[in-house]
């Protein structure tokens, strides 16, 4: 059993002075209750709560997108008023991007990216606490703008001048803006964090080219974000001086350009694309391999496609923009290069069926995810390819065809990927195996629920049903084949057969967390380090620090291979029990963990509150500030684990250590 | 160090980003990679509001535009101030280095002072354009002047807030992990403030319209 030492007290032993801060608060250093949860820096409490979270936005998103198929199920929808409608969509394609897929993948990040390096924590506890608590505080900010006079109804790109007070009169862009501010500053924390993390904290011997594939998507992931925030945060200074201190960075009657919002946005806008989609691209690439028992086809093929669309990804924004009148050459070069980047995706395409091909497969639910993946993105990459032909994607434009498009990609890609995640480390995450069974039905009514919701899109795009119109009427719904009603109606019950397909897996979800049986250590014969240890992790994640000699170290332990030169012939040497309780028999015996913290929640909490300063009153500003101040200082004075005299009662002198429980 | 508790070498793990230098996988220590990380994001930043400024600054009025309001030989000496700075940095940091922790709060002071001073020029600057009826809603062209030179003035003062935060942490020894790499890490970030200037001042001030 591996202790978790308090700092030895025996170096300070004369004054036991709480290290309080400003005298008034005791640290935190509780490691159970809700104090365990608020306070905590370890990644994989942050990656739970960074996942329930992002969750709980699906389905506020989710909500959404109901509302917007109900008002359009049927000729002249009354659900929804011109201007509710406007909101109800800018807030369904928001919430489902910045507080939805995106922190989703930081959860996946947070959680699994320490642990298949085989490292103890990120290398900056505190930050990574920071920046959740700004991603829920800008969440919030956001969405209280429901409450204080209407949401934002620019679109999730607000398009300038669109965007500016006389067009859209109310606070609500306003509160976009500034929430994508705070959310922002998780996303970059976030990303600073996990490249330094990646890049220095690896376990022995785990070069580079032998780190997990997912740990490897989300290193590309974090280097867009850590690019591409910053040019949105210019994007949305810009709208905020526009809006609230009267400059005209976008307003066409004082000569300015327009196209500046749309190239900021965009430069920012299509890294994002794959932002979002990345982490699912890691996720499928480490559950096709356990579920094939075969090691990942191509690895480095899929390694470097990986890193080729991060790059390629910074030269195509301007297909965004096909319709604006760029000029024939940007439009030529930028449909090229749209075109190329189709060929690393292809790539890994390609990797992930030969990874299945003449593999033992297991139809788990995640692997049914996973393949579903591959067929769904596909058929969104095809679309896609059409949007590449400028003369076809002017035709397309602000089309239902684009919608059709981008739901394929990122719900048929991003989300099924992280369904199919959530399925596969559950068991690692909370010791418990979801049920197959409700799982299976999860996925049929999910799949056959997005393709009637958003396959019709198609055919109502091409036939020419604008994108963001609230209402239709039968009078030009076209007839036979091709009648508008007709397809607006399937897709509008599939959107709530998908619904009832996410229903199931929170009933899933519940259903487990109520069984008693614990998961097996090792349920899937999974092949990277995360599964080298308990589920869920020991609060230091490994009781001794892996030395790693192979991709897939893990199932390296576990199987020896005898064959010879090319023919493998793996045979099963260890189990995981055994290779864990060798891990406990030699664990190493003094693990130091930096202490829970207020000050990431406080520093945090101040940026709202400007925020609301901002738009409220400028009054508030200063105190937000100050906020942020005293709790920077505070943070920079604070040592990183807490003194003896923290523990109540306060460790008594000589030392007993502590001793944490893990497998509650 | 009073707050850091002393670990034995063998087993410590760099959890916190401590400076613990040889215990990462490059070598680098954890807080110097996140600041060139961080410095590389800032790039963009400042790409983006110097890309807005380019796009706009000839959208003015007949007799409002940069012809009519710099002072180039004030910027100048301002410019010069500032650069002088990060001289007195690279100072702070060899004292640092040296272990010597008086002159690395004299050069640390006396590179906030010169920060200060190019903030209150840029200050007077503002004030002067803005009497001579340069607004900040004047044209597309002083709003994108202000929007980029403001950004780049809170960063100095950022700047000058953290040079004041160590030397006064070093004077009260509270310094958590490697002292001389804080001292650098502040100097790496005073560095960038400073060649984002030249940009801005090349680009804004020398370069005609």
């Amino acid at each position: 059993m591996a202790l978790i030492e308090r700092p030895a007290p025996a170096e300070a032993p004369a004054v036991a002075t709480p290290s309080s801060s400003f005298g008034v608060f005791r640290r935190p250093v509780e490691s159970t209750g809700w104090k365990s949860w608020l306070f905590t820096i370890d990644h994989k409490k942050l990656g739970i709560m960074y996942g329930a979270a992002a969750l709980f936005f699906f389905l506020v998103g989710g909500f959404e997108a109901l509302l917007i198929r109900l008002q359009l199920a049927g000729p002249n929808g009354t659900i929804l008023s011109a201007d509710k409608y406007n909101q109800m969509f800018t807030m369904h394609a928001t919430t489902m991007v910045f507080l939805f897929v995106m922190p989703m993948a930081a959860a996946f990040a947070n959680y699994f990216v320490p642990l298949q390096i085989g490292a103890r924590d990120v290398a900056f506890p505190r930050i990574n606490a920071f920046g959740f608590w700004c991603f829920i505080g800008g969440a919030i900010f956001i969405n209280t703008s429901w409450l204080l006079g209407g949401a934002a109804d620019g679109g999730w790109f607000m398009y300038a001048p669109n965007s500016s007070v006389p067009f859209s009169p109310t606070h609500g862009i306003d509160f976009w803006g500034l929430g994508l501010q705070i959310t922002g500053i998780a996303s970059l924390t976030g990303a600073i964090n996990l490249i330094v993390t990646v890049i220095n904290m690896r376990a022995p011997g785990m070069s580079l080219m032998k780190m997990p594939i997912f740990t490897w998507m989300i290193l590309v992931v974090q280097f867009l974000l850590l690019f591409a925030i910053p040019v949105i945060t210019v994007a949305l200074f810009l709208l905020m001086f526009q809006r609230n201190f009267d400059a005209t960075f976008f307003t066409v009657e004082a000569g300015a350009d327009p196209l500046l919002w749309q190239h900021l946005f965009w430069i920012f806008g299509h890294p994002e694309v794959y932002i979002l989609i990345l982490p699912s691209f890691g996720i499928v690439s480490e559950v096709l391999p356990v579920f094939s028992k075969k090691p990942l086809f191509g690895y480095p093929l899929v390694v470097f496609s990986g890193a080729a669309i991060g790059f390629v990804g910074w030269g195509v924004w301007a297909h965004h923009m096909f319709a604006s009148g760029l000029g024939p050459i940007s439009v030529a070069v930028f449909s090229v290069a749209t075109m190329a980047i189709a060929i690393p995706t292809g790539v890994k395409i390609v990797n992930w069926t030969m990874t299945l091909w003449g593999g033992k497969l297991s139809f788990t639910t995640a692997m049914m995810f996973s393949i579903g993946l591959i067929i769904e993105f596909t058929i969104g990459g095809l679309s896609g390819v059409t949007h590449a032909v400028a003369p076809s994607d002017t035709q397309q434009t602000d089309t239902y065809y684009i919608v059709a498009h981008f739901h394929y990609v990122l719900f048929g890609g991003a989300i099924l990927g992280i369904f199919s995640g959530l399925y596969y480390w559950w068991p690692k995450m909370f010791g418990k195996l979801l049920s197959e069974r409700l799982g299976k039905w999860n996925f049929w009514t999910m799949i056959v629920g997005m393709n009637l919701a958003f396959g019709p899109m198609h055919i109502i795009g091409l036939q020419g049903q604008p994108r963001r119109m609230y209402v239709w009427t039968d009078a030009r719904a076209g007839e036979g084949f091709f009648n508008l009603g007709f397809w607006n109606l399937i897709s509008s019950i599939g959107a709530f057969i998908l619904g009832i397909g996410v229903l199931l897996f929170f009933i899933n979800v519940f259903v487990s967390s109520r069984k008693k049986e614990r998961a097996p250590l090792d349920p899937w014969d999974a092949r990277s380090l995360e599964w080298m240890t308990t589920s869920p992790p020991k609060e230091h994640n490994f009781d001794v620090i892996p030395t790693v000699g192979h991709l897939d170290e893990f199932f390296h332990r576990k199987y020896e291979d005898r064959g010879e030169g090319d023919h493998h012939d793996f045979h099963q040497v260890a189990t995981a029990e055994e290779i864990m309780a060798e891990q406990e028999a030699n664990a190493d015996q003094h693990i130091h963990l930096p202490s829970p913290s207020y000050w990431p929640l406080l520093l945090a909490f101040s940026l709202p509150v400007m925020g609301y300063g901002l738009i409220f009153n400028l009054l508030l500003v200063p105190v937000g500030a100050a906020i942020a101040l005293a709790s920077m200082f505070g943070w920079s004075l604070e040592p990183h684990t807490a003194s003896p005299a923290d523990y109540d009662p306060p460790t008594p002198q000589g030392g007993a250590e502590l001793e944490v429980s893990t497998n509650g | 160090m009073a707050d850091t508790a002393v670990h034995d070498a063998v087993d410590e793990h760099d959890d916190h980003g401590h400076g613990d230098v040889h215990h990462t996988s490059t070598g680098l220590s954890n807080n110097k990679l996140a600041m060139w990380l961080f410095l590389g994001s800032e790039c963009l930043l400042f790409g983006g509001l110097i890309s807005t400024y380019m796009l706009y600054r000839g959208r003015h009025s007949a007799n409002g535009g940069p012809d009519q309001f710099w002072d180039i030989p004030f910027t100048s000496a301002s410019s010069f101030v500032l650069l002088m700075s990060s001289l007195t940095m690279v100072l702070a940091v060899t004292a640092a280095k040296r272990k010597d922790d008086r002159n690395t709060n004299l050069w640390l002071t006396v590179t906030a002072i010169l920060g200060s001073l190019f903030v209150a020029g840029q200050v007077y600057e503002f004030t002067t354009f803005y009497r001579e009826g340069l607004g900040y809603t004047t044209s597309l062209f002083s709003s994108s002047f202000y929007t980029l030179t403001g950004f780049h003035g809170v960063h100095v003062s950022v700047g000058v807030i953290m040079l004041l935060a160590t030397v006064g942490m070093i004077l009260k020894n509270r310094i958590p992990g490697d002292k001389a790499e804080v001292v650098e890490l502040v100097g790496l970030y005073w560095h960038f403030v400073d060649i984002v200037w030249i940009l801005i001042f090349t680009l804004v001030y020398l370069i005609p319209a």
